[in-house]
């Protein structure tokens, strides 16, 4: 881990020299999955937050970045050392929903803001919410939603869905099925971590469906779709942008050309932030940008946005000038919800091969100016 | 439920079963010889996933890779055996277990750097790809038979090697008394480091030939050891034959139990709960399986009686 966190130091040292801004720089901790299976995902999301801090100058965010391991009990322990040490204003970056539900509600209770640049749970959207919490990213159900609300629009009338068994999968089919309403020809949980759906093939193959809806995300989507396309069935696929991501998309290769996702940004999105944010992550990173890129660079100019026009020391301006959300998103309109979580479109992209790499094309959109259905329950 | 489904599930359990026992073999084999412990048995399939995918990237044969994911791997066993395992034979198993867990961190980030934290891409060959159809019209993938036809003639050669070979009279004679045959004139460290080297081998073979049909991610070892374990558990420590039966029924029951408990369920509860029951009660089957063979017979299928 000493590795990881000198390479993290390193990439911060590089990028202007974020680490050793002078003071009245706001102090920014960002608690992340540099390590093991999950390492990608945090790789880009810091990396799109360095770069949305290098554009802006790189001397108005004093960024620490550390690894949490993906496990529950390193992010706290992380999370208490910045703020009882390192005094860090702004906590951010932590990637998956089980880490993010062991942090959160501790660190905005000791009046600290965490800004979200992926995990998004119910719990923190309903009656768990607070006004120091916002998530730039999404609410986790929604790109379920609008894979529903695309398979109905679709005209499929038969779906056969599956998700892994914990909780981020029952909240996966829930908000599939919540705007779908329709019939299932099949509803199937799977181990977690599971390599092998041979399995679950062969139910699909034996029964009525016509088309498929999974949240397998990470190397589980991987596997499952190989072995998917290997199998000689042909059904549409559909699922949530996660399995069909910028750093997977490779791994998958043919298998995942033609499918389906949706995702509440792509790298073809028409406005200038998103042309700019694209070229520029390339320029600095040799790679196209991600999902989570995404999340992280938006993650990183709202923060500047409300910097320009409150200071953090007089917390409610501060969080007002978060609420408006005035930055210039790449995902082009961007507002929050009452809950603090987005209201933005949602878009159904289709997995194209460009040359050699495998990406995604914007095909249409499933949900326009789409909020939760949590804000009711959160009374702030 | 139709019977094809249900033959079809079987094979699938079959197939699930051979390659656990790839990696069982290895890892039976180790702890029956040499009496050690070695957690970084899944870090050498992660290994032979690795070799096969940046060879199949360079060359683009499948069989080209498949050799490389056997070369790196035995070659990998065979150096971590000389620096490492070599000093932990005459330690006790904590500090045996502690060893290897390094070697899984070590094995794990040097990965990363070489290759980066993204999944590999591996893809069946196009000879392989596809389904097959086979008699009562069942539609299967070519490349799983192909596994399973593998994994069978393996298990086959194995039993060959152990039984007929005087490499294997070594093995069989390390198994039930180490110091007798040193004192005999065998060179017994070399012995170790060919056995290390054959389990190392067996266990990237099952990497590469995995790695096709699933993703080659780092970290990608960990869930097979466990379940490579429970296998030798069942089977009973340092058996070949009790490795081979204890992966088939462990294959076939999570496979099979996958399918069928949620329909039993289904009988009388609501289908959205009976999956969810089913499921997380399939995904327990296994180690339930390990309990009541290790209360029925404490050393496992075929273990010793000593």
């Amino acid at each position: 881990m000493k590795l990881t966190t000198f390479v993290a130091a390193a990439c911060i040292a590089a990028l202007g020299g974020a680490a050793f801004a002078e003071d009245g720089a706001l102090k920014v901790g960002m608690i992340t999955t540099l390590s093991g299976g999950g390492a990608g995902l945090g790789i880009d999301t810091r990396d799109g937050f360095l770069l949305a801090a290098k554009l802006a100058g790189g001397d108005k965010l004093d960024i620490v970045v550390e690894d949490d391991q993906r496990k529950p009990d390193i992010a706290v322990q992380l999370a208490d050392k910045m703020i009882q040490s390192e005094k860090v204003d702004i906590l951010t970056g932590i990637v998956w929903s089980n880490l993010a539900m062991a942090v959160v509600p501790a660190a905005t209770a000791q009046g600290k803001f965490y800004l979200s640049t992926n995990a998004a749970p119910s719990a923190l959207a309903g009656k768990g919410c607070h006004q120091n919490y916002f998530s730039v990213s999404y609410q986790n159900d929604n790109l379920h939603e609008a894979a529903g609300a695309y398979v109905k629009d679709a005209g499929y009338s038969k779906p056969f869905i599956l998700a892994p068994n914990y909780p981020a999968g029952q909240d996966s089919l829930t908000g599939f099925k919540r705007l779908y309403g329709g019939e299932l020809s099949g509803e199937v949980y799977t181990q977690l971590g599971q390599t092998d759906y041979a399995a679950e093939i062969a139910q699909i193959r034996a029964s009525d469906a016509d088309s498929i809806f999974f949240f397998l995300p990470g190397g589980m989507g991987i596997s499952f779709l190989k072995q998917y396309a290997d199998s000689g069935l042909e059904l549409p696929v559909v699922g949530p942008a996660f399995s069909f991501d910028q750093g997977i998309l490779q791994a998958v290769g043919d298998a995942a050309l033609g499918v389906i996702n949706t995702s509440q940004w792509n790298k073809d999105i028409d406005n200038p932030a998103n042309a700019r944010f694209v070229e520029e992550f390339q320029a600095e990173y040799g790679r196209l940008p991600s999902l989570y890129a995404a999340q992280g660079y938006d993650t990183a100019n709202l923060l500047l946005s409300a910097m320009d026009s409150a200071d953090i020391s007089d917390a409610d301006a501060f969080r007002a000038a978060l609420k408006s959300a005035d930055f210039d998103s790449v995902r082009g309109d961007f507002a929050f919800a009452a809950n603090n979580h987005p209201i933005q479109d949602i878009y159904v992209r289709e997995v194209i091969k460009e040359g050699d790499v495998y990406t995604n094309k914007i095909v249409g959109v499933a949900l326009e100016d789409h909020a939760n259905v949590y804000v009711d329950e959160c009374k702030m | 439920m139709t019977p094809l489904l249900f033959i079809e599930q079987v094979l699938n359990g079959l197939q699930f079963g051979v390659m656990l026992f790839l990696m069982a073999a290895g890892l039976t084999l180790v702890f029956g010889v040499m009496g050690l412990i070695n957690l970084a048995h899944g870090s050498l399939y992660m290994v032979g996933a690795f070799a096969a995918a940046a060879v199949a990237g360079w060359s683009g044969s499948f069989l080209l890779a498949l050799v490389a994911a056997l070369a790196a791997s035995a070659a990998a066993g065979a150096i971590v055996e000389l620096t490492v395992i070599r000093r932990l034979y005459d330690r006790d198993h904590l500090d045996q277990v502690l060893a290897t867990f390094a070697l899984i961190l070590i094995f794990s980030e040097g990965t990363r750097w070489l290759f980066g934290s993204f999944p590999l891409f591996l893809d069946i060959p196009d000879w392989l790809s596809g389904p097959v159809t086979l008699p009562g019209g069942i539609e299967y993938p070519l490349y799983r038979l192909a596994i399973i036809a593998v994994g069978l003639s393996i298990a086959t050669g194995l039993f060959w090697l152990i039984a007929r070979t005087r490499l294997g009279i070594r093995i069989r004679a390390g198994e039930s008394d180490r110091e007798m045959i040193a004192a005999l004139g065998v060179d017994i460290s070399r012995l170790y480091t060919i056995v290390f080297a054959l389990g190392a081998a067996l266990a990237g073979l099952a990497g590469a030939m995995v790695g096709a049909i699933q993703s080659v991610q780092v970290g990608m070892g960990e869930p097979v050891l466990i379940l490579a374990f429970v296998v030798i558990v069942i089977g009973g420590i340092g058996s070949i034959k009790g490795a081979l039966v204890g992966a088939l029924l462990v294959g076939l029951t999570d496979t099979l139990g996958g399918l069928l408990l949620p329909e039993a369920f289904k009988l009388f509860m609501e289908t959205s709960d009976a999956t969810a029951t089913g499921s997380a009660l399939a995904s327990m089957l296994i180690y339930i399986l390990m309990a009541v063979v290790l209360v029925w017979r404490p050393r496992g299928l075929f273990g010793g009686a000593t």
